[in-house]
């Protein structure tokens, strides 16, 4: 078993793994603590855009897929907030209008769109290194940044309304906490692809959750979840040849339901 | 001094509501104001305004001799309806000192300044052994506490208070209406309440918001005057109030 791992595209396959689970573990916190999974959803498929943008381009897709999950991370928390219509439907149509527009992209770029599945059901045994570095980059800067901004993004996720009081922009710490999911979302779409994101993004970090009280040590707990979940599905793809970002996805909701049916069950005792 | 609250001639309407009609205020350094006045009088809405979370449709706010915007922070505030979400992962003590955060820029870390000022704001609430008990498994009374101490961390200079005394019990309530009266020769107080019989042996003034806002420098005010002229209902009053201040009706 172990000589899989002279091969190149096995080890880069688990630098990815490990790379991904450290940004969608701390990312991932934020995500299930501050209830935003549907605008983390809406920013991950509106994001097939920015693929479609790179195809059109005729550039690397993740380098379309950055500067434009930046920005609907961005347009999305603005109408989300300020738009008079529901946050739900705003977030619906602006998922749906990234999409449709990678569509466009697509069937307008001549020929054929090389890896696309790839970018919709991800495919981590085909990760190249010069993604490892462009993943290891975005890691630092996840990190940095929250890293400064831990303590403010505490108070934004637990009480919108006194950080504004505290004379802090609630509003502009919401838009860069939505740039920081952007960021995760590029660092994960080769692992798991677009359509499969949201359920890395926050299965690791409800588990954790379970396991502890603390918003850091929940971070911790769900890096080293992730890592193993990416490391199971990914061996599991590769010995049951069967795309990685499913196996992936299908070993931790294994898991995870398996932990919740095994709570439910459990008879109740006071406390 | 100038003064710490000056409201001109204030209206807000929601989708086309009227809820404060050309409200006009002012509150002077070490004000103890009490503010009353029936559900849906506009009194939370009111002190939305003041701190700058409410744009009103007309008229002028001042706070601490700027735009709530900008002197917000040095305000210490407690809101009736708490947007906290409480099944999150923090500690009473991490909330507490949630109070620290205007005085903190990015990668400045709490000092010992904050933790003691955390520590006495703890200890003055009564909650100092519940400081590593998760927020979301306390009772609606000692979350009040909790959310009183993280108002008073931030040394503010003037206090906003929503009924504040909600779920608190009597003991409690009496000792925090203590700690007030301790504080108002220090800082300006704005306090929405029900509870007119108990504060007001230690409030300057009483004001009564319904829609319009009607106040006295002094307190006698008759149970007449707040029923018939401002529809405040009386029974928020009547009931056990010294004659020393309220006259019977
Ligand atoms: N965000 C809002 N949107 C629409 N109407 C509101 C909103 N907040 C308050 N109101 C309405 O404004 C009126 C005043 O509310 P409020 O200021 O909370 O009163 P009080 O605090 O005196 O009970 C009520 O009729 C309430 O229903
Ligand atoms: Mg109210």
């Amino acid at each position: 078993m172990l000589e899989v791992l002279q091969y190149d595209f096995m080890r880069n396959a688990i630098l990815a793994a490990i790379l991904a689970s450290i940004a969608c573990g701390i990312i991932g916190v934020y995500v299930v603590v501050k209830k935003i999974v549907f605008i983390s959803g809406g920013i991950t498929h509106a994001s097939f855009g920015g693929i479609g943008l790179g195809y059109y381009l005729g550039i690397n897709p993740l380098f379309g897929l950055i500067p434009f999950s930046l920005f609907s991370a961005i347009i999305m928390g603005l109408v989300s907030k300020r738009a008079k219509v529901a946050e739900d439907t705003a977030i619906g149509i602006l998922w749906s209008l990234g999409m449709a527009l990678g569509i466009i992209l697509i069937y307008w770029t001549p020929g054929y769109a090389p890896d696309l599945m790839t970018y919709l059901f991800g495919n981590i045994l085909t990760v190249p290194m010069s993604d490892i570095y462009l993943m290891l980059g975005l890691d630092l800067v996840i990190i940095l940044v929250v890293y400064a901004y831990y303590k403010h993004f505490m108070a934004l996720c637990f009480d919108e309304e006194f950080t504004t009081v505290s004379g802090l922009s609630a509003e502009k710490l919401y838009l860069l906490l939505l740039c920081l999911i952007a960021l995760t979302i590029v660092l994960l779409i080769k692992v798991v692809g677009i359509i499969l994101i949201i359920a890395l993004l926050t299965m690791p970090a409800s588990l954790s959750r379970h396991y502890t009280n603390n918003l850091g040590k929940m971070m911790y707990l769900a890096i080293i979840f992730g890592i193993f979940f990416s490391l199971a599905g990914l061996f599991l793809s590769y010995f049951f040849d069967a795309p990685s970002g499913a196996t992936i996805i299908l070993s931790m909701s294994t898991v995870y339901i398996l932990h919740f049916l095994y709570d439910g069950l459990k008879p109740k005792i006071a406390s | 001094m100038e003064n710490v609250i000056d409201v001109k001639d204030v209206w807000v309407s929601y989708d086309g509501v009227r809820v404060l009609e050309s409200v006009n205020l002012t509150v002077k350094d070490k004000d103890f104001l009490a503010i009353i006045g029936p559900n849906g009088g506009g009194k939370s809405t009111l002190l939305k305004v003041i701190l700058g979370l409410i744009k009103p449709d007309k008229g002028s706010v001042t706070l601490l001799g700027g735009r709530p915007t900008k002197t917000r922070k040095d305000v210490g505030y407690v809101p009736q309806y708490h947007s906290s979400n409480l099944d999150f992962p923090v500690t009473v003590w991490d909330v507490v000192l949630m109070g620290r955060l205007s005085h903190k820029g990015p990668l400045q870390r709490y000092n010992d300044e904050d933790r003691n000022a955390a520590l006495e704001a703890l200890k003055t609430v009564g909650m100092l052994d519940f400081k590593d008990r998760q927020i979301g498994e306390l009772s609606g009374g000692q979350k009040q506490r909790v959310f009183i101490a993280r108002s008073l961390v931030t040394k503010p200079k003037l206090l906003i208070l929503d009924e504040p005394s909600t779920g608190i019990d009597s003991r409690m309530q009496k000792e925090f209406y203590e700690l007030l009266n301790k504080l108002k020769s220090e800082i300006a107080i704005v306090m929405v309440t029900h509870d007119i019989s108990a504060v007001s042996v230690y409030v300057d003034k009483i004001g009564c918001l319904n829609r319009k806002f009607h106040y006295h420098d002094d307190k006698e005010i008759s149970p007449h005057d707040l029923e018939v002229s401002y529809q405040c209902p009386v029974e928020l009053i009547a009931h056990g109030v010294p004659h020393r201040v309220l006259k019977e009706h």
